[in-house]
């Protein structure tokens, strides 16, 4: 399967962000999205995820174009995870992974229990199954973050769309949600995620997609698009390249 | 961990049956709980009870149909507050947000203006909420802004204004001597006037909302996430949010053109139920049901006996009301986040 823009141009109705974007994703395959603030990157993901219609070109899932699924159709292919927030209400962790069974439900009915199976195997996945009654809004931000997951792959999607997943977590949970993701692709979904940080694009993603000032800077294979000079370009920032001797693993630093 | 409901069900449950029992039994006219059960049982097995005449005539007949509007007028307006809150995301909204309460007095006003029949005045109260549920609407669509949830909550406040307004106009024209006092009352707030006549009316459209309401009740959950997020979990969010606003609207109209404007209550009573069975609409809306008729059973009851006269029950919601509000403004995020 595979979810494409097709000579996007996005934004919103006063004000354009990005034009003639072309952009592909297959299961299978990890995407990350990089660029500076302010560069298009939550516009381009929120066009691609069908919540913002393009202004001009066509978003297409599985050469069918995005616009004529229903929300529900959609929602059981591709699901979203936000960046992670303050919940308003303090629905249980159980709950608000039961949440992304909604779309395999009809408008009045409720969780079954082959919902609650498949949520709790999803909370397992993610080794919070311990949390379940607890709520939402008393549990840490990496644990959110692992809900939210639980709650995307609840979708039972192709496709999963992080927005800056590492945002906000400590060293720690940065790593452990790289880890994730590597295995969402691993287990054949197509994962597309927005960071800050290139070396995060390094560790868990196959393609990289640099976006500066809403235009398509490179697009490709990660060892290759993912150099000092294009990202010292991206960023307009002298860089640093590490690399660590016994492992071979690099990173990059801002000057 | 989260807390069982059951517990919270049984306090729900205490709150309408003490509700129950006074609104029964207290008043001008003391009524024994004794007495109170026999007319009941007598009324269910279809035997004549055993209490004097005096007494089976005031349970059923003046205060029966009074203790049943008050209870669905309270169950109404704390299911309505339950939905905009949910909806809006906001704890500080009310069925008086949307200026749903602003229109509808101005349809029951313009109808005592013009001398109608009761069932007109209802009518016309119902319009009045509908037409301003959907003025602010259309104000929320054609201002197109990031944060629609915010416009519709301001559009509310300044739709209620003009309808309030409106208000003021007649009731400057209205005659001094004959209208002028049925509509300052009514406005107010009472139950003093109802009679059995009133309780379909009553009834039929709250019945409809709520399970309206109560069927969308896992939609409503989801529906409480960031627009976005809940789209994105495959809830056509547009649909839905102008159904639940209809349906919510629906109930408020008949409880505001049956009791007039009663303050407060869809504010105070979905708080009081999220503490007592957490944040799941299909508990939620069961529990602010019980707790909304109950309370407002108790108010009733106090503005029958309390003084000489009737006090009217915007004003004594409104005394309970205002310290609470205050109260969650300095305490909302505590509030917003307690199982």
């Amino acid at each position: 399967m595979m979810l494409s823009g097709h000579d996007l141009t996005i934004g919103y109705s006063d004000r354009v962000v990005g034009s003639h974007l072309d952009l592909s994703l297959k299961t299978g395959e990890v995407l990350a999205l990089l660029g500076p603030n302010g560069g298009g990157k939550t516009t381009l993901l929120k066009t691609l995820l069908g919540l913002l219609p393009p202004k001009d070109g066509e978003v297409r899932l599985d050469d069918r174009p995005l616009a004529i699924y229903t929300a529900r159709e959609r929602a059981r292919r591709i699901a979203y995870v936000p960046q992670s927030h303050a919940a308003t209400f303090a629905f249980t962790v159980e709950t608000v992974v039961l949440m992304g069974r909604t779309a395999h439900g009809s408008l009045f009915s409720r969780p079954s229990a082959a919902d609650r199976a498949v949520s709790a195997r999803m909370l397992e996945r993610f080794g919070i199954a311990h949390l379940t009654d607890r709520p939402y809004t008393m549990i840490s931000g990496g644990e959110r973050q692992l809900t939210l997951l639980a709650r995307a792959l609840a979708q039972e999607p192709q496709f999963v769309v992080l927005d800056e997943p590492t945002a906000s977590l400590d060293f720690g949970n940065q790593g452990r949600v790289m880890r994730e993701i590597r295995a969402l692709g691993a287990s054949g979904h197509g994962v597309l995620f927005t960071t800050h940080d290139p070396n995060h694009a390094m560790r868990a993603a196959d393609r990289a997609f640099l976006l500066r000032q809403g235009m398509c800077l490179a697009d490709g294979a990660v060892h290759t698009v993912l150099s000092r000079a294009q990202l010292e370009a991206l960023y307009g920032a002298n860089l640093t390249l590490i690399e660590d001797r016994d492992s071979g693993k690099s990173a990059f630093l801002p000057e | 961990m989260a807390r069982p409901s059951a517990p919270g069900f049984l306090v729900s449950f205490l709150v309408l049956a003490a509700g129950l029992l006074l609104a029964f039994t207290v008043g001008r006219y003391p009524v024994g709980i004794t007495d109170l059960f026999a007319v009941i049982t007598a009324q269910l097995t279809g035997h004549a009870p055993n209490v004097p005449a005096a007494v089976e005539n005031v349970i059923l007949h003046v205060r029966g149909p009074r203790v049943i509007a008050a209870g669905l007028v309270g169950a109404a307006l704390a299911v309505a507050g339950t939905a905009f809150q949910g909806l809006f995301r906001n704890p500080l909204v009310s069925p008086d947000i949307l200026g749903a309460s602003a229109g509808a007095a101005l349809g029951a006003v313009l109808g005592i203006f013009l001398s109608l029949g009761v069932f007109a005045i209802q009518a016309l109260a119902f319009v009045g909420g509908l037409l301003a549920v959907a003025s602010v609407y259309a104000v929320g669509l054609a201002v197109r802004a990031r944060d629609p949830v915010l416009v519709l909550v301001l559009a509310g406040v300044v739709i209620g204004a003009l309808f309030g307004a409106g208000v003021g106009l007649i009731k400057y024209l209205a005659d001094p001597y004959n209208q002028l006092p049925a509509m300052t009352f009514w406005l107010l707030g009472s139950l003093a006037s109802i009679g059995p006549s009133d309780l379909i009316p009553l009834f039929g459209p709250i019945a409809l909302g709520t399970l309206v309401l109560f069927a969308l009740r896992w939609r409503m959950n989801v529906m409480s996430l960031p627009d976005e997020e809940a789209r994105a979990l495959g809830v056509p969010t547009g649909g839905l949010r102008i159904a639940i606003i209809a349906a919510a609207t629906l109930v408020t109209s008949a409880s505001v053109a049956t009791a007039g404007v009663v303050g407060w209550v869809g504010l105070v009573v979905p708080h009081i139920a999220r503490t007592l069975v957490g944040p799941d609409f299909g508990r939620l809306i069961p529990a602010a049901a019980l707790i909304g008729g109950g309370f407002l059973l108790l108010i009733d009851t106090l503005a029958r006996t309390a003084a000489p006269v009737e006090i009217p029950l915007g004003i004594l919601t409104a005394f309970v009301g205002t310290p609470f509000f205050i109260w969650l403004l300095a305490s909302v995020s505590k509030t917003w986040t307690a199982p």
